[in-house]
């Protein structure tokens, strides 16, 4: 039992942490709203190797586990960061586990950085994915339509972008008529549940970041601003709701490191805790950032004060695949077997 | 990081469940449930034979365990509500002794409580100290080679099984607060001590304690004249570490039996949405309950004192327990107002119980107020109201 970073693991923090410092500031978030895309932050990315290290080293990549994808995730929270890292990342790795013509090239593309390549989360219906991550600025997307694992360019005729709480990329898009299939059967649909279980574990680590960095804008902005003489944080109708919420976000803090933990070691009960941690997360990234936003009061409501920005992507970037409910569901599933209905 | 114990640690957990096997009957539990006594003399020395009271300290014949095996062992006795309270208590008291006390309490006391031969219980709330335990009224003045003590100390479970009371008094009638007060070991025979039963909603006894002109040599003091405060502490730390998750753990595989199989209709509650939805949210809370858990002692493994993740893990451990007792007793239905040891009952009762239990979690060893006020001081550095 060991709960601590490694050197190699802080040094990977320190680094990422310097890099949206320095490319992903609350300015740089709000310039390039409501598309949520920022291509010099993508292109920054992509030069330092960020999406590449998902990448198994068989398959060309630089073979980060997803305990360390998960620390990169929370940095990127943190800054509420506009670039589909996540995304590229978990489609990154589908991609190089199946093994066809044109998974191969699509993924020589990624890791030469030229393209971005998605994830639609959710499965197809009639062959479309409605509000696809980052859809709206992907150039491929995998995806998953009950049967098939099909690999799709996308281009603007191929997309509707969507207007969206979060500012995020997102887009219906259609799967056109020449998407390559690159894996069929029960194995297709083994890994899209295996990159789920991915993408919620990293969303998981993303939403503690957003929600991580609103409830300690509302730490300080408590202990700094007075009101009826003393500073509101010192009232325990303020005070007691952000102890619990530093309390919930370490704790889905951790979960979501066990999930990734768990998932590395293919561990029987990686999909479970995968689901779990996406739910605890999104449930007190959700309280957390309301607290946050109402603590401020009337100012958290002003666009001009960053803890928007926040909230509104604690729910935009989970929500694309589902609620906290839904991933309470696939947790029970994991957990006790699907339910006969 | 590694979310896995290492083998040995595994290997104790197996040891410790073959002892539970052992030396935990049903017959044992269902006595200890209807005294409400959560104390066995037999048990409790079977404990001390394998050195699993104070299993840190040092003893002659045995290894200490590390703090992994230490929280392995009291996890697996805590998840099935083993009578180990007044042992814990003991342990408790005798750090405390071991760190302030005299020569002769260390040889007196130590090796007894190890044994499991001494039980200690705590006086430290009174009728109007609790939570706030700086507020005590109880005293203590100076006579002729000791102390006479007056004064009421609330909730001194097992005070009618016990041996001694640690006991906070103020020594300095003109004190206030944390200042003027000291730490004594009484013993509960002593003249004009007095134990009166007090029952409580779980169905645990405990006692309300009297002191009438008691006296107590002054050998049986622990700290320094006016320095029970600071020797309190060490106590209270100790309290805050003691785990809770496991008796949301208990919930949990109790519910989740209970669920799997057939009701009397047919009927598997597993299949129902609100059950498994209940339980499902429980299991996810009890996951997060023991990561919080398992960072204090790995904070204590690596040197660090969790100032704020112990009362996080209190916080958060007692308040799921009381929180999914509430949704699964709903999700069980009216059966689950059928009550612990009636033979109608589901799931023996334990839903039930675990219902009336989660009453007092969320209040021993410092409310859950009280811990929100130290988490947001300490870790969100909110200023003191």
């Amino acid at each position: 039992m060991n709960l601590g970073l490694s050197a190699e693991q802080q040094e990977l923090v320190g680094s990422f942490t310097n890099l949206f410092a320095k490319s992903a500031s609350s300015e740089r978030v709000r310039a390039v709203e409501p598309s949520g895309f920022d291509p010099a932050l993508w292109q920054t990315l992509v030069d330092t190797g960020a999406v590449q290290m998902a990448v198994p080293e068989a398959a060309g990549g630089w073979g980060a586990s997803l305990e360390d994808l998960a620390l990169v995730a929370e940095r990127f929270g943190r800054v509420a960061a506009p670039a589909p890292l996540v995304d590229a990342q978990v489609a990154a790795r589908l991609v190089a586990a199946t093994e066809s013509g044109p998974a191969a090239n699509a993924l020589a593309r990624v890791l030469d950085g030229d393209e971005v390549v998605t994830l639609a989360v959710r499965t197809l219906r009639d062959r479309e994915a409605r509000l696809a991550p980052a859809g709206a600025v992907c150039n491929a997307m995998v995806a998953f339509d009950g049967e098939n694992l099909l690999l799709t360019r996308v281009t603007d005729v191929d997309r509707t972008a969507v207007a969206n709480l979060a500012s995020a990329p997102l887009a219906d898009v259609r799967v056109r008529d020449d998407a390559a299939v690159i894996a069929s059967g029960p194995a297709a649909a083994a890994r899209f549940e295996r990159a789920i279980d991915e993408w919620l574990t990293l969303t998981a680590s993303a939403v503690v970041g957003l929600a991580q960095t609103a409830h300690d804008l509302a730490c300080s902005y408590a202990a700094e601003r007075i009101a009826f003489g003393a500073p509101i944080g010192s009232f325990q109708g303020v005070a007691h709701p952000l102890a619990d919420d530093a309390t919930n976000l370490d704790g889905a803090r951790l979960l979501a490191q066990k999930a990734a933990w768990a998932l590395d070691a293919d561990d029987a009960r990686g999909r479970e805790l995968a689901a779990m941690a996406f739910a605890f997360a999104v449930r007190a990234g959700e309280v957390a950032t309301y607290n946050a936003l109402h603590f401020h009061g009337g100012y958290g409501f002003m666009l001009e004060y960053d803890v928007q920005l926040f909230y509104r992507r604690v729910r935009g970037w989970s929500r694309v695949w589902g609620s906290a409910a839904d991933a309470s569901a696939r947790a029970a599933d994991a957990r006790y077997g699907a339910r006969v209905r | 990081m590694d979310f896995a114990w290492d083998p040995e640690t595994e290997a104790l957990r197996h040891d410790v469940r073959a002892f539970l096997a052992e030396h935990f009957t049903h017959e044992l539990e269902e006595e200890l449930y209807v005294n409400g006594t959560s104390h066995d003399d037999a048990f409790v020395r079977a404990l001390g034979e394998r050195n699993w009271i104070a299993p840190e300290w040092p003893r002659d014949g045995f290894a200490p365990l590390g703090l992994a095996g230490v929280h392995v062992l009291t996890e697996e006795l805590t998840r099935v509500d083993a009578p180990i309270i007044a042992s814990a208590t003991s342990t408790m008291v005798g750090r405390v002794i071991s760190a302030v006390g005299s020569d002769f309490l260390r040889d007196e006391i130590l090796p007894t409580i190890v044994r499991g031969e001494k039980t200690i219980v705590l006086g430290m709330s009174e009728p109007e100290a609790g939570s706030d335990v700086a507020a005590v009224q109880t005293r203590a003045r100076p006579a002729e080679g000791g102390w006479v003590i007056d004064g009421q100390k609330m909730f001194t479970t097992n005070a009618h099984v016990g041996d001694y009371v640690f006991l906070l008094a103020r020594t300095d009638p003109d004190s206030q607060r944390h200042r003027g007060l000291t730490t004594f070991l009484v013993p509960l025979d002593a003249e004009g001590v007095e134990v009166q039963a007090v029952f409580t909603v779980s169905g645990e006894r405990t006692n309300i304690t009297f002191y009438t002109e008691a006296f107590v040599e002054d050998r049986w003091r622990i700290s320094d004249v006016g320095g029970g405060w600071q020797s309190l502490m060490l106590a209270l730390q100790d309290e805050h570490s003691a785990p809770f998750s496991p008796h949301l753990a208990n919930l949990v595989e109790h519910a989740e039996a209970w669920a799997a199989q057939p009701d009397a209709y047919g009927d598997v509650p597993l299949e129902r949405h609100d059950v498994r939805s209940a339980l499902i949210e429980a299991a996810t809370d009890l996951e997060v309950a023991q990561l919080l858990e398992l960072r204090t002692t790995w904070m204590e493994s690596v040197g660090d004192v969790p100032v704020a993740e112990g009362p996080m893990s209190k916080l958060f451990s007692t308040e799921a327990a009381r929180r999914h007792a509430e949704a699964l007793t709903a999700a069980v239905g009216p059966d689950a107002l059928r009550s612990r040891g009636d033979a109608t009952a589901v799931a023996e009762g334990r839903i039930e119980h675990a219902l009336r239990f989660s009453l007092g979690m969320t209040i021993y060893a410092g409310t859950s107020e009280v811990q929100r006020n130290i988490i947001a001081q300490r870790r969100c550095r909110l200023p003191r109201g």
